[in-house]
């Protein structure tokens, strides 16, 4: 187990050091940071001194060291726009983000494992027809679309739901405020899951149906059936653990991935989240912030696929975590 | 009163531009403890001929007509319900290939225990109870801790040791084993049929052997079909079958054998391959590969008759006995 979990944590440490290395790059090739720190009327003179002290004349090596020295201790520079350190900043803006994917995801997990069951066991049934066509739509139409829509039918039309912003937040521990204490805040957090799920769902809708399918051929099923169990306990037993398994490794990387398509779904919705911090960033060229969106979203993704990879360890029995890397 | 009685079974496969005849109106008996084994070639539908008596023919498999009676009740017009209670439980099934027989994400003790409580009213512990007892007959060692391991932790032999124990679980009156040693090691595959034989012979269970291995047939069957191309071509006591074949196919199997061949000659194998299902040539199936065929094999297929000791599908059957090739076969 310790051999496992130590091969897995070198593996992580190795997809951060190349993230930080782009995101370096990134930093070094987005303009001349004089230019945002300083105004028009300093001379040539004093800024070429500034850059001196502030080492942007050392070699790329010794810059990125710098850099990456600082990094490990917390420090991701200081956001030209807010004046504050780049890590708070985001920090601040993170738990309306993962509330928001934790949202997703309830919807996602809810749907996807009856949808694709269903349309599994059923392939030539109607209701099966409509779900899998439907899903060819969800996918097919991007996020932003989606929730624009949403916003016009919902909000505008009917004004079920608020068509902005997080609403009514209780503080929870810390800058932790949660959308899931007040009815105002769940209001305000249902369109957005929706729209930032909508692409998700379709897709591990027939992941799992795909996955299940095959499953259902299999030796096993055959003797199940053979042995007389009862047919809920074939699909929702002997079949849908084995199913899951393959959905679980390419669930990880889907949360990972949905962090970064939270940029699209939070404008839209203007929540208050650092997807859209992040485009925001990106139109101020507040180049520290951008770099530590980068290097926190790498983060999350790193974490989210290792906790992943454990996970699938535990529910697959033949995958031993305790003999594993031995 | 015979515990199986299959009628004119015929089974179909819809493909996607025509329909083929798996099964072409097979009937047999199999009597209360009687050990029968159906032999044939890859495709011959020994296979279709096992999952069909238990109902469990997947798609695009069918049963068109035909009646199987097990125990007086026919299998073929039996509701979902009927059929759960029937498999499993009266009749069990032993598949070819234990490495993917078994659920992966199961214990072995799960995977028992639901067998007996899908059909019998026990608690989670009597059923554990029944499971290590059954163990113990198929000579597990330390059967305790096997209910905790998965399939992955056993090996092979093992693991078809333990699909024979859940054949055994509820005391079925049939179980069906479809090539149950195919997969498995030569070395353990004479230990797996002694154990099906003793297990059989002590519990006055009835057996359908399926296999392609003619050995195996004469040590543990008392009767044996044999296929060919969905047809049975002849049947009758094992013995008879093995030792005074009637039908050329079946002599051909025989003299296949590599026992049959002074060591260093070619094995005698019948020349050409069993016909693909879309394309079972007219009359007797087995025509183009027969080097005794007439024009009437051409063009009808032959009735069984009862000759020398068994039934054979034969037109021919006569001739070829008094043929000259043929006596100097069997001296």
């Amino acid at each position: 187990m310790f051999a496992y979990l130590a091969k897995r944590v070198i593996q992580a440490v190795a997809v951060m050091f190349v993230i930080s290395l782009i995101a370096f790059a990134i930093q070094g090739n987005l303009g001349d940071p004089l230019r945002e720190l300083v105004g028009q009327s300093v001379s040539e003179e004093v800024r070429q001194q500034l850059r001196d002290e502030m080492g942007l004349n050392d070699s790329f090596v010794t810059q990125y060291l710098r850099f990456a020295g600082n990094a490990l201790q917390g420090d991701l520079g200081t956001s030209y726009f807010f004046k504050e350190p780049a890590l708070d900043v985001i920090l601040k803006k993170l738990p309306a983000t993962l509330e928001l994917v934790f949202g997703a995801t309830l919807i996602i997990v809810g749907f996807s494992v009856p949808l694709g069951v269903y349309t599994a066991i059923k392939p030539d049934s109607i209701l099966s027809r409509i779900i899998m066509g439907l899903s060819i739509v969800g996918i097919s139409i991007p996020v932003f679309l989606t929730a624009i829509l949403m916003i016009f039918v919902f909000s505008v039309e009917y004004g079920w739901f608020p068509s902005y912003g997080r609403g009514d937040t209780v503080h929870v521990w810390g800058y932790w405020e949660t959308n899931f204490a007040t009815a105002d805040g769940w209001l305000h957090i249902i369109l957005p899951s929706i729209a930032l799920a909508s692409i998700m769902l379709p897709l591990f809708v027939r992941l799992i149906r795909a996955e299940m399918m095959e499953v259902l051929q299999s030796e096993y099923v055959k003797y199940a059936k053979a042995k007389g169990i009862n047919p809920w306990r074939i699909y929702f037993v002997h079949a849908l653990k084995n199913t899951l398994l393959p959905v679980i490794t390419v669930g990880g990387v889907q949360i990972g991935t949905m962090v970064a398509y939270t940029i699209l779904t939070e404008t839209v919705f203007q929540w208050p989240g650092m997807g859209f911090m992040f485009l925001e960033a990106v139109n101020r060229v507040d180049t520290p912030l951008i770099v530590a969106y980068l290097i926190v979203v790498g983060f999350i993704f790193v974490v989210t696929n290792t906790i992943v990879d454990l996970i699938y360890g535990l529910v697959n029995p033949t995958v031993n975590i305790a003999r594993m890397g031995a | 009163m015979s515990l199986l009685s299959v009628r004119d079974l015929t089974v179909k496969f819809a493909m996607r531009d025509q329909t083929v005849t798996a099964l072409n109106g097979i009937s047999f008996d199999l009597a209360k403890g009687e050990r029968l084994g159906i032999v044939g070639e890859s495709g011959a539908g020994k296979s279709i001929t096992g999952f069909s008596l238990m109902n469990l023919l997947s798609r695009p498999g069918y049963i068109d007509t035909g009646k199987i009676l097990f125990e007086g009740e026919d299998v073929v017009q039996m509701n979902d319900k009927r059929l759960r209670n029937l498999r499993g439980n009266r009749m069990a099934m032993i598949f070819q290939d234990p490495m993917v027989t078994l659920n992966p994400v199961l214990t072995i003790g799960q995977q028992m225990i639901e067998t007996l409580m899908a059909h019998r009213k026990l608690s989670h512990e009597e059923a554990r109870q029944i499971a290590i007892v059954k163990l113990r007959e198929v000579y597990i060692p330390s059967p305790e801790e096997r209910l905790e391991q998965y399939p992955h932790e056993l090996s092979g032999g093992m693991r078809q040791r333990i699909i024979i124990a859940i054949a055994l679980l509820l005391d079925p009156q049939l179980i069906i084993a479809d090539e149950p040693t195919t997969a498995l090691d030569v070395t353990i595959q004479a230990d797996i049929m002694e154990l099906m034989l003793e297990l059989c012979q002590s519990n006055q269970v009835g057996l359908i052997l399926i296999t392609h291995d003619l050995g195996v047939v004469s040590q543990m069957t008392e009767r044996t079909l044999v296929m060919y191309a969905g047809r049975i071509i002849e049947s009758g006591r094992t013995r008879e079958i093995i030792n005074d074949p009637q039908h050329p196919y079946t002599q051909g199997l025989i003299n296949a054998l590599p026992q049959q061949t002074v060591p260093g000659q070619r094995l005698k194998q019948i020349p050409g391959n069993m016909p693909g299902l879309a394309s079972i040539p007219a009359g007797c199936a087995f025509n183009p590969r027969c080097k005794y065929a007439t024009d009437l094999c051409r063009s009808r297929v032959p009735e069984a008759v009862h000759y020398g000791g068994v039934e054979v599908a034969c037109h021919e059957v006569q001739r070829l006995n008094s043929d000259e090739d043929r006596q100097e076969a069997r001296a």
